[in-house]
């Protein structure tokens, strides 16, 4: 057989997800819009979970002790997004980093807008920068600083 | 002064959480035949050899035995209706409104369904076994494209097929 034109075509997947916060993820989304104050809870070791879970990881029991951890932390991974797609919300080079916000004992991943990779790296001090306008999202807190070194 | 909602008031219990997938589709051998023929309105298929299942879409390798499935077979408009569904619920960006029915469909001298859209009936018309025939675009306006077909429509009352299927479960 001769060999046809090859065809190639782009697509675009859009899913529309809404998804319903539950107890624990609406209380902690609840907070980041009308406290600014970020949350963990309590696992049944003793550990400040953050962003809190619903059920014990250790013990699979629900989870309801929830108690404020700082909005300032330790990066201690990230990954430098040299090129961002349309699809992030920074449209700039940024990191995303894992931080271990102080108070907590595990991390979370959000984005650190530091302008420069140089300006980044394991053990950087961060702080969230607040959005003024807030709707109970996690881009609630825009990105986050780098404080210190 | 109007009353005015807070936001604020209320609980956060709803989130949204989109997900975009962009990506770049490169068509097969077989897939850029078929988008090619089905273009020019015709279907094509493939098999082992005469005789052997035919698989529309053509697929490069006969899923049953393993063999390179390189002989290409053309195939009518027409088929009958497998299975159907009546869809009720809106979907995101999709212009088409429901209600609307999602078929699959078994083409003539096919031994594999795919799935389209049924119209041209009343919904309530829409039977298993039914034959159907492609309803194709103007030619000037056709692409490299599924959608070339708008639907398949009713050329005929169900035949045996309903009972063949019964006799199978």
């Amino acid at each position: 057989m001769n060999s046809p034109e090859i065809m190639q075509e782009d697509f675009s997947v859009h899913y529309t997800y809404t998804r319903s916060t539950g107890p624990v993820i609406g209380d902690f989304l609840t907070a980041l819009r009308d406290k600014k104050q970020i949350l963990g809870i309590k696992g049944s070791d003793g550990r400040t979970l953050v962003p809190p879970m619903e059920f014990d990881p250790i013990t699979t029991e629900p989870l309801s002790e929830m108690v404020d951890v700082s909005d300032q932390g330790t990066v201690t991974s990230f990954c430098w997004v040299k090129n961002p797609i349309k699809h992030h919300h920074i449209q700039h080079p940024f990191a995303f980093a894992t931080i271990r916000l102080d108070g907590a004992d595990t991390d979370f991943i959000h984005m650190v807008d530091c302008g420069d990779e140089a300006r980044i790296s394991v053990g950087s001090r961060v702080k969230a920068r607040w959005a003024d306008e807030r709707s109970g999202t996690m881009t609630d807190i825009v990105a986050f600083d780098v404080t210190g070194a | 002064m109007a009353e005015k909602k807070d936001p604020n008031a209320e609980r956060v219990n709803i989130m949204y959480a989109p997900v975009n997938l962009d990506y770049r589709f490169t068509a097969s051998d077989h897939t850029s035949r078929f988008l090619e023929s089905i273009r020019n309105g015709q279907f094509i298929g493939s098999q082992v050899s005469e005789g052997a299942p035919v698989y529309v879409p053509p697929r490069p390798v006969c899923p049953e035995t393993g063999l390179p499935a390189e002989r290409l077979v053309e195939l009518p408009d027409t088929g009958k209706v497998h299975w159907y569904t009546i869809v009720h619920i809106p979907i995101p960006d999709n212009p088409i409104k429901p209600p609307f029915v999602v078929a699959n469909i078994l083409l003539d001298g096919a031994d594999i369904t795919f799935l389209h859209l049924i119209s041209g009936c009343d919904n309530d018309d829409i039977d298993i076994g039914m034959r159907v025939k492609a309803v194709w675009k103007p030619e000037a306006e056709r692409t490299h494209s599924p959608a070339n077909i708008h639907f398949f429509a009713p050329i005929d009352k169900a035949d045996a097929l309903a009972e063949e299927l019964a006799k199978e479960a």
